[in-house]
C-alpha cells in the first residue's frame, strides 16, 4: 500500500502495535460519547476520571462502558484465538468457528433457552445463568473434538476435518431444537447466534477481564513453541520442541480464549478469521509480531461494529455480529488486491 | 481401496444400480404406506389411487431431485477443493451458498417475494453474482489468481453476506419465519419443474467437467509447473470453476443451502479411489447422491409424522461415517 510506502515506521511491529492501539483508544472514546445523549470527546475523558457531571457519569459508566470495555476484550480474544489456530493448522481457512467450538456454544444457549422458558416465553431461570451455558457448551464440544482427533498426537488436518464435522453436527442440533420451538424462540436463538453485547454489565466484565488476559498473558510466552511449531513438525521435532505437549497447550489457549468470547458475545463471526490475515499483510506473518497487533484489529472490529449497530439504526439495535463482517471484509478485500504478497498469507 | 481401473469401473456400475435402488426405495418408503409393487404400479399402470397419486406427485420429485442436488454439490465439492487446492473448500467457501441466501432473503423482505419459482431465479442470480465477485476480485492485484486469493476473498465475500443475510433476518422477523426452512434446505415439497429448468444446465456442465477431468489433475502439481507444461491454468481454474458454480447454484436454487455434502464427499471419495479426478468426479456424483437421498430416507423416520430438513440429516447421517474415516486414514 502506497500511504506505507511513505510512512515506512509503520512496518516495524512495535509501532504499528503502538499505533493500532492508539487508534483502539479513539474509538473507544468516540463510540463512549456518541448514542441517544451525545457526549463530547473532551466530556467523556473528563467523566472517566471523575469530572464532569453525575449524569453524564450514570450515563457513561453504568451503561456504555461496560458495553464498550467488554466488546474490547472479546475482539482481542477471539483474534488472538484465530491467530494461534491458523498458525497451529497452517490453514488459512482456520478460524474458531470453523472447528466447532461457536456452534457447540450456540447449541448449549438453545438448549438453555427452550429448557428454561414457560409457555409464556419467559425464562424460568435467570439470564445471567445463559454465559455459564455457553462456556460449557463451548468447552465440552472443543475437549470432544480434541479426544476424537487424538491418535498418538493430534494431527493439525485432522484436528480441522473432525472440527468441521462436529460443528456440522451441532448446527445439525441446533437446526431441530429451533424448529421444533416457537418461533420466539427462533429469533431469540439468532440474535444470540449472530452475536451481541447488548446489555452488557460490569459483573460480566469482571469475569472476562482476568480470563482474557491470562490467555493472552500465556499465548504471549508461547510465542517461540508457536514459531518452531509454524515450521512443521518434523524441524520442530528436530529443534527439541515438545511438539505435541505444546500444540495441545496452545489449542487450549486457542478454545479457552474463544470459550469466553462467545460466552459473553454471543457467537460474533469472522474477527477470528479476519483479524489475522489483516494483521500478516500488515506487519508480516512472524507469530510474536503479528499477534498483538491482530488482537488490536480484533478489538477495533468488534468495537466498530457493536457501535454502528448501535447508533446506526437507533432506537434498534442491530446485533454486532452483523456488522463485524460488513467493516472487515472490505478492508481485507481492498488490502487483498492492493498489496503485495509479504510472507505467507 | 479401489486400485485397478477395473476395479474402479465395476464401482461405477454398482454405484449406478445403488443409486437407481435408493431412489426406488425412496418412493417406497415414508409416512403412508407403500409397497414395492404399489411403486411400480403407480409409474407403469397408474391409477387415481390416493397412494399412487404420492408416489408420483409428491415421492418421485422428491428422488430424483435429490439423487440430482446431491450429484450436484459432490461434483462442486471436489472441483473447489482442487482449484482452491484447500482441502477444506466447498461450495460455500467461494460465496454461492451465501450469495444465494441473501439473494433470496433480499427479495422476501423488500420485494415480498413468495413462490418457489422467484427463490429459484433469485438465488441461481445470487450465486452468480457471488463467484464472479470473488473471481474478480481475487484476479485484480499484482499476483494474479492464486489459490491462496481465491480461498481468502471467497470466504470475505461469504461472510460479508452472510452478516447482511443475518441482520436483515434480525430486524425482520416475520422473513426469519418464512425463510428458515428454506434456508435449512430441503428436498421436499419442491416442483419437479424447478428441477427441469435447471437440468438442462446441470448435464451440460457435468458434462464438461467429467470430459475434461485430467486438466484438473496438471493443476493439482502445482501452478508453476503446470504453467511450465504449457498449461493455461487461468483458464482452467475459470472453466471448472464456471462448471461449479452451475452445479453447486442449481443445487441451492433448487433445495436451498444444504451444507456439509460438498466438504465431506471428496474426501470420502478420495480415500476411496486415489488422486485421479477422472475417477474422483463420477464418484462424488454418486456419493453425494447417495448420501443426499438416504439422509431425505432417513428425514422422514425421525420425528415423524414431521419431517426435518435434509440438510439436518446429512449432518446426523454423514458426520459419524465421516468422523470414522477421518481418524482411520489420514493420508488424504
Amino acid at each position: 500500500m502506497k500511504i506505507f510506502n511513505h510512512l515506512e515506521f509503520i512496518r516495524r511491529p512495535i509501532y504499528a502495535t503502538i499505533l493500532v492501539f492508539l487508534v483502539v483508544i479513539t474509538v473507544m472514546i468516540l463510540s463512549a460519547g456518541s448514542g441517544e445523549f451525545p457526549l463530547s470527546p473532551l466530556n467523556v475523558v473528563s467523566a472517566l476520571f471523575g469530572y464532569g457531571d453525575g449524569f453524564n457519569q450514570t450515563i457513561l459508566i453504568d451503561f456504555r462502558l461496560p458495553r464498550i470495555v467488554l466488546a474490547l476484550f472479546v475482539g482481542m480474544s477471539l483474534a488472538v484465538s484465530g491467530a494461534i489456530l491458523q498458525g497451529i493448522t497452517k490453514n488459512p481457512l482456520a478460524s474458531p468457528d470453523l472447528i466447532g467450538v461457536t456452534a457447540g456454544a450456540s447449541f448449549a444457549v438453545v438448549l438453555f433457552l427452550t429448557l428454561f422458558s414457560d409457555e409464556n416465553n419467559s425464562l424460568t431461570v435467570s439470564i445471567q445463568w445463559l454465559p455459564l451455558f455457553a462456556f460449557l457448551g463451548a468447552t465440552i464440544t472443543a475437549l470432544v473434538v480434541f479426544l476424537l482427533s487424538w491418535k498418538n498426537g493430534i494431527a493439525p488436518f485432522r484436528l480441522l476435518l473432525i472440527g468441521i464435522a462436529v460443528a456440522a453436527f451441532m448446527q445439525a442440533g441446533t437446526t431441530i431444537w429451533i424448529l421444533l420451538g416457537p418461533i420466539y424462540q427462533a429469533s431469540q436463538a439468532t440474535i444470540w447466534t449472530t452475536g451481541s453485547i447488548y446489555g452488557a454489565n460490569w459483573s460480566q466484565v469482571s469475569v472476562l477481564i482476568p480470563w482474557a488476559i491470562l490467555l493472552i498473558a500465556i499465548s504471549l510466552l508461547l510465542r517461540r513453541q508457536m514459531n518452531i511449531l509454524e515450521l512443521g513438525d518434523d524441524i520442530a521435532t528436530g529443534v527439541g520442541s515438545r511438539v505435541q505437549r505444546n500444540r495441545v497447550l496452545l489449542l487450549l489457549v486457542s478454545t479457552g480464549l474463544t470459550g469466553i468470547a462467545v460466552a459473553f458475545a454471543g457467537g460474533i463471526g469472522f474477527v477470528g478469521l479476519l483479524a489475522p490475515h489483516i494483521a500478516r499483510r500488515i506487519v508480516g506473518p512472524k507469530f510474536q509480531s503479528m499477534v498483538l497487533f491482530s488482537a488490536g484489529i480484533g478489538a477495533l472490529l468488534v468495537l466498530i461494529a457493536d457501535w454502528i449497530g448501535r447508533v446506526a439504526f437507533a432506537p434498534i439495535e442491530v446485533p454486532a455480529g452483523v456488522w463485524t463482517a460488513a467493516v472487515g471484509a472490505p478492508y481485507f478485500i481492498f488490502l487483498l488486491i492492493t498489496q503485495r504478497k509479504k510472507g505467507g498469507a | 481401496m479401489l486400485h485397478t481401473n477395473t476395479t474402479r469401473g465395476w464401482g461405477i456400475v454398482i454405484g449406478t444400480t445403488l443409486i437407481l435402488l435408493l431412489m426406488s426405495a425412496s418412493l417406497v418408503y415414508g409416512y403412508t404406506n407403500t409397497t414395492w409393487i404399489d411403486a411400480y404400479l403407480a409409474l407403469f399402470d397408474p391409477t387415481t389411487s390416493n397412494k399412487h397419486l404420492i408416489i408420483r406427485d409428491v415421492r418421485l420429485p422428491r428422488a430424483l431431485i435429490a439423487a440430482f442436488v446431491g450429484a450436484c454439490l459432490g461434483v462442486s465439492g471436489a472441483i473447489m477443493q482442487s482449484i482452491t487446492r484447500n482441502p477444506l473448500s466447498s461450495p460455500s467457501i467461494l460465496g454461492i451458498n451465501a450469495g444465494a441466501s441473501f439473494f433470496v432473503v433480499v427479495g422476501v423482505v423488500f420485494l415480498s417475494v413468495q413462490s418457489l419459482q422467484s427463490y429459484m431465479w433469485l438465488s441461481f442470480a445470487g450465486a452468480t453474482f457471488a463467484f464472479l465477485l470473488v473471481f474478480i476480485l481475487s484476479s485484480t492485484g499484482r499476483e494474479g489468481l492464486t489459490p491462496l486469493k481465491l480461498t481468502l476473498a471467497g470466504s470475505a465475500i461469504t461472510a460479508l453476506f452472510t452478516s447482511f443475510t443475518q441482520g436483515l433476518l434480525v430486524l425482520n422477523e416475520t422473513a426469519l419465519d418464512q425463510v428458515l426452512f428454506w434456508l435449512a434446505g430441503s428436498v421436499a415439497n419442491r416442483p419437479l419443474e424447478l428441477l427441469f429448468h435447471a437440468l438442462p444446465y446441470i448435464i451440460v456442465a457435468l458434462l464438461i467437467v467429467f470430459f475434461r477431468a485430467k486438466e484438473l489433475n496438471v493443476l493439482s502439481i502445482g501452478d508453476d509447473v503446470a504453467v511450465g507444461l504449457g498449461q493455461r491454468t487461468a483458464w482452467i481454474k475459470f472453466t471448472f470453476g464456471t462448471c461449479a458454480v452451475v452445479l453447486a447454484g442449481s443445487a441451492v436454487a433448487v433445495a436451498g443451502p444444504i451444507g456439509f455434502v460438498g466438504i465431506i464427499i471428496p474426501h470420502l471419495i478420495r480415500s476411496l479411489v486415489g488422486l485421479d479426478h477422472r475417477w474422483i468426479l463420477p464418484y462424488s456424483a454418486l456419493g453425494g447422491a447417495a448420501l443426499l437421498l438416504i439422509a431425505d430416507i432417513g428425514s422422514r423416520y425421525v420425528l415423524m409424522p414431521q419431517e426435518l430438513p435434509v440438510g439436518v440429516m446429512t449432518a446426523l447421517i454423514g458426520v459419524p461415517f465421516f468422523i470414522f474415516v477421518a481418524r482411520r486414514k489420514l493420508g488424504i
